[in-house]
């Protein structure tokens, strides 16, 4: 079954939980992510944050910007953390508190992911946040596993030899689908309604959670910072980021209204400025492969269940 | 020399000891990964929630860096935290450790000392916790079963003193202790409630009150205030110890007498310092060559950190000559004990030292072995030794 993305009623609590003062760049997608994520999740929430951006977006130590207790952890260990405040938490009665690890791709995709597998597999009622920025933004955009096909960073530099990255991305929310975690979604900032209503959904579901969100990334993507929500679509649309919601097994796909093609959505960013025809084609029929993938995915699927 | 009223009550390991410890000292909160010889600790607390002998949750992590990430996390939210390792497993807790510390999280965690290679090895030495101590952590050697079990109770009170608010680290050596019977004395649960109460860290987490735990600073920011102030917790810790350490002799009736342990020192000419079960083979040596009139001691560190530098300087004073004791080598300087101690004697009127690096990966330390050090100290100039290896000179 599909849902039509224009079809989403408005549905964003008005509640903010995120004060002014972020050190964040201007029009810094993450941003934008963790502001739903909160209010989508309310008050009752304890967030762990991970070495990132996110680590150093609400100011430093006295200042910060959230609302919610903040427990900054090491890069690793984002889904252990979430699995020590949960449990900790449910023993003294607070199961109330949703626990939320909200960690970028480098510390979900790389370092991270025995962590996060060891937290899904046990089972622990957490949600885990991967905000996909597609690179180690904070050290100075640096390749991570999340990182696609094509793009030029720091790590992989054009150079003489048209270094850019070679590899497809490692799509984190795939392998939690193949690791049957029971609530697995895809989101991304241009579509806040969608993110909200899935983070719903996930919030009637006892066990793990996890949702990745592209949050483009102007300095790290080359574009000028004013087109963040409309890369984000772009994303959506060329079916480069596929939107997903995986619950208890079912499987549905998000089809947008107007698809284009991935030569719209890379035109628009300067780190895939430097790939030729061919290279575009070999991106065209990657994606065109995943998304009939994804399709057959979902028609192997029973209807959805959420509660 | 520590006063004991022995009543044993039990025969244990001293893995089983300290996770009756654990238990006694109500834990709410484990988390663990498994290594040996610090696997039979962790079997136990796991066999003792899932009997509900014990109220506490029980994480089974995928690693090491997870169970102390896990621990971090519990102990914020205001349970009294626990976890138990050893060796590799400590090394891959580093990052932690320093996290844990720096939280000024009260944890408690026992580790079963053991050698790290390569080549493997799971016999007993003192590389992975020496290469701890620079991370705000207590740190106490134990020397017998009892002493496992004790310094758990005693633990948690020291690290949750309001002017401590640091982590301890204690340790056991590998089977020697950690798979070897002792005759032991349990308390009973009501003496341990009345020393230990529970766990009222201020800080928690509290969504009515949302603070930010760890965070980051600029140079001119907090950072070398909060560092200063670990430090000085630490050197606070000592005054906490000696009161912790004396409320426990009053109440259990054995006294641990703070931070080292001096045996046989009144009119010693010589001495030597160690830790572990290697202090109670020394002091075996010891006996035995005063009843052949030989004027020698011991001093048995139980605290590394902090440091007893005042105790040490206290206790070898008039000393012909201090041997100092190390199972793990700092290499390209010497023995991380004697440079502690060396550093604690400077400009105190001149100790000959003699650093000696014996029992490395589990190498037997024998009587002959103890003899042999006093006779360097006796006939040899101070300096570096190496004691029952093959190819020294
Ligand atoms: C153990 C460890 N290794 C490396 C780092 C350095 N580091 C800090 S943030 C970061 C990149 C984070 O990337 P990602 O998780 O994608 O978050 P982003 O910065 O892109 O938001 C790195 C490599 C670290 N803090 N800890
Ligand atoms: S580098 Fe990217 S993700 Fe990081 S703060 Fe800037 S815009 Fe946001
Ligand atoms: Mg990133």
């Amino acid at each position: 079954m599909s849902v039509e993305l224009t079809e989403m009623p408005f549905s964003i609590p008005k509640q903010e939980l995120m004060e002014p003062g972020n050190t964040a760049c201007h029009g810094c997608g993450a941003t934008l992510s963790m502001r739903y994520v909160l209010k989508a999740m309310g008050k009752n929430t304890v967030v762990s944050v991970p070495a990132s951006c996110w680590a150093v977006i609400p100011g430093a130590m006295p200042n910060r910007t959230l609302d919610v207790p903040m427990v900054y952890t090491p890069f690793a260990a984002t889904g252990a953390s979430i699995s020590g405040l949960r449990e900790a938490l449910d023993l003294q009665g607070k199961e109330d508190y949703n626990v939320v690890g909200f960690a970028g791709d480098g510390g979900t995709s790389d370092i991270g992911l025995q962590s996060l597998s060891g937290a899904m597999e046990r089972g622990h009622n957490v949600f885990y946040i991967m905000y996909d920025n597609e690179g180690y933004m904070n050290t100075g955009v640096q390749r991570s596993g999340s990182t696609p096909y094509g793009a030029v960073t720091t790590t992989t530099p054009l150079g003489k030899d048209r270094n850019y990255k070679k590899q497809p991305k490692k799509v984190v929310a795939d392998l939690m689908i193949a690791q049957k975690v029971p609530y697995v979604a895809t989101a991304t900032v241009a579509y806040p309604e969608d993110l909200v209503r899935k983070i719903g959904n996930a919030k009637r579901i006892n066990g793990p959670k996890f949702i990745q969100i592209l949050s483009p990334c102007p300095t790290g993507w080359y574009y000028s910072p004013e087109k963040t929500v409309e890369v984000s679509r772009l994303a959506v649309q060329s079916h480069m980021f596929p939107l997903y919601e995986y619950i208890n097994g079912t499987f549905k796909l998000s089809k947008p209204p107007q698809p284009i093609e991935v030569r719209k959505y890379l035109a628009a960013q300067s780190r895939f400025s430097h790939l030729n025809d061919a290279e575009i084609e070999e991106i065209q029929s990657y994606v065109d492969k995943r998304w009939a993938e994804l399709q057959k995915m979902e028609r192997g699927s029973g209807q959805p269940t959420p509660g | 020399m520590i006063k004991t009223v022995q009543k044993y009550n039990a025969i244990m390991t001293g893995n089983e000891a300290v996770a009756i410890g654990a238990k006694l000292a109500r834990v709410r909160f484990i988390s663990a990964y498994p290594i040996t010889p610090q696997t039979t600790i962790v079997e136990k607390l796991a066999e003792m929630v899932a009997n509900r002998e014990l109220d506490s949750r029980y994480v089974e992590v995928e690693s090491e860096h997870s169970a102390m990430a896990a621990v971090m996390a519990s102990e914020l939210t205001g349970a009294r935290s626990y976890t138990a390792t050893s060796s590799h497993g400590l090394l891959y807790m580093h990052e932690m450790l320093h996290w844990v510390a720096g939280q000024r999280l009260p944890v408690v965690m026992s580790v079963v000392n053991r050698a790290i290679g390569p080549p493997w090895n799971i016999w007993s030495d003192q590389t992975d916790t020496m290469n701890q101590k620079d991370t705000g952590w207590l740190q106490v050697y134990c020397e017998s079963n009892q002493e496992a079990l004790d310094t758990i109770l005693m633990g948690y009170k020291i690290a949750e003193n309001r002017d401590v608010l640091l982590p301890l680290m204690t340790m056991e050596d590998a089977f020697v202790l950690s798979h070897t019977s002792e005759p032991v004395n349990v308390p009973e649960q009501k003496a341990v409630d009345d020393f230990l109460p529970e766990l009222d860290l201020s800080f928690r987490i509290d969504v009515e009150n949302p603070m930010g735990y760890g965070s980051y600073s600029t140079p001119d920011g907090p950072f070398m205030e909060l560092k200063k102030d670990m430090s000085d917790s630490m050197d606070k810790a000592r005054k906490a110890i000696k009161k912790v350490t004396a409320e426990f002799a009053a109440s259990m009736e054995r006294d641990y007498s703070g931070l080292l342990e001096e045996f046989m020192m009144e009119d010693a000419e010589y001495a030597i310092i160690a830790s572990g079960t290697l202090a109670s083979s020394g002091k075996y040596v010891v006996q035995r060559m005063r009843e052949k009139g030989h004027k020698v001691g011991l001093i048995r560190i139980r605290f590394f950190r902090p440091f007893p530098s005042e105790e040490i300087r206290n206790a070898t004073k008039g000393l012909k000559a201090l041997g100092v004791m190390d199972r793990s080598m700092s290499f390209g300087t010497g023995g991380n004990t004697y440079l502690e101690v060396s550093s604690s004697l400077y400009g105190q009127g001149y100790t000959p030292i003699y650093g000696f690096t014996a029992g490395l990966g589990g190498r037997d330390v024998k009587i002959e072995d103890f003899e042999e050090m006093f006779r360097v100290m006796e006939n040899k100039e101070p300096g570096r030794y190496w004691i029952n290896v093959r190819g020294a000179d």
